[in-house]
């Protein structure tokens, strides 16, 4: 057996708890998550079926756990995992998987199928079955503090064109601020309107803030390739910036996984709990609303509708604030046919949006995501995660459907009552 | 005295087979490591975990009409088999002679035959997506069709032992019931019991979230 395989499997075995056994004993392998997935209701193939991408944890817990499974291996009916077996599986569930968990809300013995699918990911990971564009932006995220290799310099950079634009100061690295807003790459890179948003919707609620020099990305690629030491460890730079700091607060970006990682999955990964909370920024948005301190004015006009983003919405239990934030700004919001926990995801998280080789695979399954428009006739989307954004950008631009897209801080921050 | 086999030792053994192997699958599972979990909880894992295992009884919103024949199919078999196991008249009074000691009022006949026809129509149409359905086929274990024919063998000699006018038949119907509960510990059939931790795990994570699963 090969070191790498062996390390794949040892992992493999780590990965077996009490949810893990239980999912599995239950499962009777009737097929409807497959239904709910839209790997495999846009392609149609059968391996794309949610429990199937499981099937080597589920491979070594029969041989290792289960009567018949070990009877039929010391027999040499039921054959080991394989390297093979690796490499199969690596496309399926890193290409195939979005990780959007709408499978784990169908399944009606109640297995949470997103879960092991990210244990799955821990196995081929640890023997070096990843997609090369994941381990490039996990090494990136490393070694730079980037997955798209963003350093320092071109944060400041945008926050002097923040600061032009806007007209007003960015704070960065402010010791005793309440809040400690983090950025995704794509952010920083792609919309830097974000920024501008916080900057411009902080000043009017009086938000005490900042950014850190130190911890400023929110992505985690350990979560992504999955690899909870390394997720642990971009986890803690962000510790170590808000303890620096000494914030009482951190704010999740428009990210979906970022939120997942740093508000949920954060303290497992490092083993501890943090010394501040961790909100997203919709909630800190619903509840400057709620509270009267973020006042809109005006209405946006035409059709408008939400993508939620899986993490932060299915995954993440900020369902309800996106809603009336768009709908305090908006005459015509209308809802998906299938919309909050239960939303069709853009094809692009857990990841897939970082490998070039399923670009077409994405491509195909955003019909998905394209039929739910198609149905609703909409003038705007708005979204909270940057990596949705673009995903749904290239989508609609492949299908040559011109709906624009904007970020929800974004579309609240244009709707303020300036002071 | 294969008579007396089936009704004494085979029988004796089967139940101490489905007993232990039932216990001992449930209780590996309940205290098997099952990490803490280090986040700040929006809310309550215990509602979400109690409201999970009954909510998924019913198909997800938006599901229903993708999966339409598989839920008729799903429902009629366990319903049918359900009101068979404990409303059927033989199988009242043997649990009250047996086990229990009291009784209660079994289905007419009748009744027994449409719930046998739901059973095993049921049973017939989830095994054909078994057998047919390309998701099924493929992610389907030889232990999924074992489960089913045991279950169909156990359910055709009930149907046959009915009338009661043939011992053999009803010593055929207890030795496919023993097999089946010798065999239920060790397959995919558990899901009769594990399905309520599994929902339970299920429902305590998407609680703690805030999210209603």
């Amino acid at each position: 057996m090969s070191e790498r395989l062996e390390r794949g499997l040892n992992k493999l075995r780590a990965q077996i708890d009490s949810k893990v056994q239980s999912y599995f004993s239950s499962c009777v392998h009737c097929g409807i998550c497959a239904e709910s997935c839209l790997f495999y209701t846009e392609t149609q193939d059968p391996r794309y079926t949610p429990i199937y991408k499981t099937k080597p944890l589920h491979t070594l817990w029969q041989q290792e756990y289960t009567f018949w499974g070990k009877l039929s291996k010391s027999l040499g009916f039921s054959k080991s995992l394989t390297e093979q077996d690796f490499a199969d599986w690596e496309p399926l569930v890193y290409d195939g998987c979005s990780m959007c968990g709408r499978c784990s809300m169908v399944c009606p013995v109640g297995v949470d199928i997103a879960y092991i699918i990210q244990k799955v990911k821990e196995g081929l990971a640890a023997a070096e079955y990843s997609p090369d564009d994941l381990v490039q932006a996990t090494k990136r995220a490393v070694e730079i503090g980037s997955p798209m290799g963003v350093k320092l310099p071109a944060l400041q950079a945008q926050i002097r064109h923040v600061e032009e634009e806007t007209g007003m100061k960015v704070p960065i690295d402010v010791v005793g601020a309440d809040y400690l807003a983090l950025l995704s790459s794509m952010e920083i890179m792609n919309f830097p309107e974000y920024i501008a948003a916080l900057v411009r919707i902080f000043k009017q609620a009086g938000v005490s803030w900042t950014l850190c020099s130190e911890a400023f990305e929110a992505t985690n690629s350990g979560l992504q390739i999955g690899n909870s030491k390394i997720a642990g460890q971009l986890v803690q730079r962000v510790v170590d910036g808000a303890v620096k700091l000494k914030v009482k607060n951190v704010i999740s970006p428009e990210c979906g996984h970022a939120y997942s990682a740093i508000r949920w999955g954060g303290p497992n990964f490092i083993g501890k709990a943090y010394p501040f909370k961790v909100v997203h920024i919709l909630e800190l948005l619903d509840e400057l609303q709620q509270t009267g301190r973020l006042k809109t004015s005006g209405l946006e006009k035409g059709r408008i509708t939400f993508h939620d983003p899986c993490q932060i919405v299915r995954r993440g239990g900020v369902e309800a604030q996106p809603v009336r934030l768009l709908k305090s700004i908006s005459e015509n919001y209308v809802e998906m046919t299938e919309h909050g926990h239960m939303n069709w995801c853009c094809g692009g998280g857990g990841g897939v949006s970082t490998i070039e080789r399923a670009e077409d695979l994405r491509i195909q399954v955003f019909k998905r995501k394209k039929s739910q428009l198609d149905e609703l006739n909409v003038e705007t989307i708005v979204t909270a995660c940057a990596n949705c954004r673009l995903v749904m950008e290239e989508g609609l631009e492949h299908y040559d459907m011109d709906i624009p897209i904007i970020g929800m801080t974004e579309i609240i921050a244009e709707h303020l009552v300036e002071n | 005295m294969i008579a007396n086999l089936i009704d004494g030792l085979l029988w004796n053994i089967s139940l101490v087979v489905f007993a232990v192997g039932v216990s001992w699958k449930m209780l590996s599972i309940i205290f098997a490591k099952r990490p803490v979990d280090l986040s700040v909880a929006r809310a309550s894992s215990i509602p979400g975990a109690i409201k999970t295992v009954f909510t998924r009884f019913k198909p997800a919103a938006g599901m229903a009409s993708r999966i339409q024949m598989k839920i008729v199919a799903g429902y009629m078999f366990h319903l049918g088999l359900f009101a068979l196991m404990f409303f059927a008249a033989p199988h009242v009074r043997f649990l009250d002679n047996e086990f229990l000691g009291f009784s209660w009022t079994a289905m007419p006949h009748s009744a027994f035959i449409i719930s046998a026809q739901f059973a095993f129509l049921g049973l017939l149409m989830l095994w054909l997506y078994r057998v047919l359905d390309p998701v099924s086929k493929l992610i389907s274990t030889t232990g999924d069709h074992v489960a089913s024919i045991l279950t169909f063998v156990v359910m055709l000699t009930g149907c046959l032992a009915l009338l009661e006018s043939f011992s053999e038949l009803r010593l055929l119907h207890r030795f496919s019931v023993e097999l089946f509960l010798i065999y239920f510990p060790f397959s995919s059939l558990m899901h009769t019991f594990t399905f309520i931790p599994s929902r339970a795990f299920t429902g305590a994570w998407f609680g703690r979230r805030g999210i209603s699963s």
